[in-house]
């Protein structure tokens, strides 16, 4: 019996022990000198340690240029050495693309070096950088463990900027977020579209505008890229993955707009008439649910302004 | 701090009631605080889980402080009271509506300060409850801060100013009415409690339609959606618990135009 409750304390011990959380992270290569590391098609959860997101980097003449740094310290330290495992350059540069938890909060690991982004996406994060903090604590628990907000050091103008012979094109857009950096790579051909553009995942919504993001999207549309990177889901050599966030964002507006009109309260539409390519999208009821409450308080005050009211107070 | 004591002291005074009240049936939610909200909101009074009283929410609420519903009993027929209540709230009772000549069913959005359960009790004429209900989360969705409260400033000026819309549909009226309130809880440190409480909808000639209790968990600003017998017009009034009155007069649109089931 007392070998019994031994052997349980050893065992628990070695439970406790093993939290060194380990993301798997594995670079794929998508063009010469560039890796993504795909992150889950999923929401964030314990299982998966926040590692929803894609982050990338390229190997340049003069160092490493990372874009995003995932949703951890700990996320961001093995990024550091998974990009260490592809080439002994050191990382000399950071680009944030927008002010979302699962792409910053790994900014500890690169707190050195020049963290670029736009106004807006350092603005942000110095404001809400506290809460989404705290939310995914909530969510994903000790994977979190040490993180701590690291604002973007470096405020980014768009141009084109030149990192050891990679012209990178830094194009400033809006919708997802007020600011949404995207990053062409002209040597390589390779778009890093960040936020504006998901692909076989449902998008996302907490700070979007559709009418912008909407217009975001005909820009990227008309760049001339090779290999799109898309902040959620595989990385794509066509333009499917822009006219899938359309379709899907249309689709959303038109829909809720519509019941808006009709006078739907918001919570009858927990089960909405969606077409079946976009319901195959991953986790689209979870998404679409949380767009509801994101849109339709807007949608729904634009609606009842037309209604025919006098204050007798 | 001060909701605790009250808790401590309510559930001191609900045990002796315990022996003399009708037996709690299982709770299909399995609620650890199901057996106190049936003696504490329904007086122990007979109860079913009912199926037929169907209440919508999505499983996680995105903002805590803007939870949607959607409460429907019309698969009762005859509905004498329907009562709203999220059992972990530090002030659970959200709704008790009279529904009178309006269905009963009722949208409107509350604050959540944790998971929990979230019921709709529905009296029929015999005197039984009939309750249905879903468990919420309050996590949220990551990316969310939530609202701010009435930060601006503005809502001073607007207090009670009524924004509505009278929709046509087949068999009844329509209505969704949004209105300017902060609905304060009291449980924030130097904020008193400051909600609307109560609001009388009636027909242009006078005759009552429905009428509703409010309660503090309701969201600021509330926006809640009735279904009335088909009218043309109509008019809301009631009042903030501080006596700020609130009264609008409510006509059909006439461009109108989306006249859905
Ligand atoms: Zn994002």
């Amino acid at each position: 019996m007392r070998c019994l409750i031994f052997i349980s304390v050893l065992l628990l011990v070695g439970v406790c022990q093993a939290v060194e959380r380990d993301y798997q992270l594995k670079p794929q290569q998508v063009a010469e000198d560039t890796y993504v590391l795909i992150g889950h098609d999923e929401h964030f959860s314990f299982s998966n340690g926040g590692n929803i997101v894609n982050t990338g980097f390229i190997v340049t003449e003069a160092g490493v240029v990372v874009i995003d740094s995932g949703p951890s310290r700990l996320y961001g330290e093995q990024l550091k050495a998974a990009i260490a495992r592809v080439t002994d350059k050191p990382v000399v540069k950071l680009f944030i693309t927008h002010m979302h938890p699962d792409h910053f909060l790994g900014n500890q690991a690169f707190e050195d070096l020049p963290i670029g982004a736009l106004k807006k996406t350092q603005g942000g994060i110095r404001l809400l950088g506290e809460t989404f903090n705290d939310n995914l604590y909530r969510l994903v628990g000790s994977w979190m463990k040490g993180t701590r907000v690291v604002a973007p050091n470096l405020q980014v103008e768009p141009g084109l900027e030149e990192i050891g012979g990679h012209r990178l094109q830094l194009i400033a857009l809006k919708g997802h977020t007020g600011a949404d950096l995207v990053i062409l790579d002209q040597t390589s051909g390779v778009l890093f579209a960040g936020d504006l553009v998901f692909y076989g995942r449902t998008p996302t919504t907490p700070h979007a505008r559709l009418d912008e993001w909407q217009a975001a999207l005909q820009q990227l549309q008309k760049l001339d890229f090779k290999v799109l990177v898309p902040g959620h889901g595989p990385p794509v050599t066509s333009e499917v993955a822009i006219s899938q966030t359309s379709a899907y964002l249309n689709w959303l507006q038109t829909y809720l707009t519509e019941q808006a009109g009709s006078g739907a309260a918001m919570a009858e539409l927990l089960q909405p008439e969606a077409p079946q390519h976009l319901r195959e999208l991953a986790v689209f009821s979870e998404e679409y649910t949380r767009s509801l409450s994101h849109l339709y308080p807007a949608l729904e005050a634009a609606a009842l302004a037309e209604g025919k009211v006098e204050q007798q107070q | 701090m001060r909701y605790r004591i009250y808790c401590l002291l309510f559930l001191l005074l609900a045990r002796p009631l315990d022996l003399f009240a009708a037996e709690s049936p299982a709770d299909p939610l399995n609620s650890v605080m199901w057996h106190e909200m049936h003696q504490r909101l329904l007086d122990g009074a007979p109860v079913v889980f009912d199926e037929r009283v169907r209440v919508s929410a999505p499983a996680v609420a995105e903002d805590s402080l803007n939870l949607p519903l959607w409460i429907d009993a019309t698969a009762l027929g005859e509905v004498e009271r329907l009562l709203v209540f999220a059992e972990l709230n530090p002030i659970p009772k959200v709704l008790d509506m009279q529904p009178l000549k309006a269905a009963p069913r009722i949208g409107l959005r509350i604050k959540v300060q944790q998971a929990t359960p979230v019921r709709a009790a529905a009296l029929t004429a015999d005197g039984v409850w009939h309750l249905g209900g879903v468990l919420v989360d309050a996590a949220g969705g990551g990316c969310t801060a939530p609202s701010m409260g009435s930060g601006s400033s503005d809502w001073a000026d607007r207090l009670g100013e009524v924004t509505a819309r009278l929709w046509s549909r087949e068999n009844h009226s329509r209505l969704r009415a949004s209105i300017v309130h902060p609905m304060d809880t009291g449980l924030v440190a130097g904020i008193p409690a400051f909600y609307l409480e109560q609001l009388e909808i009636r027909a242009s000639g006078g005759d009552l339609i429905s009428r509703l209790a409010l309660f503090e968990p309701i969201a600021e600003n509330p926006v809640l959606t009735l279904d009335l017998p088909k009218v043309k017009q109509l008019t809301m009034a009631g009042r903030d618990n501080n006596g700020n009155p609130v009264e609008a007069q409510i006509s059909e649109s006439s461009q109108t135009g989306s006249n859905r089931l």
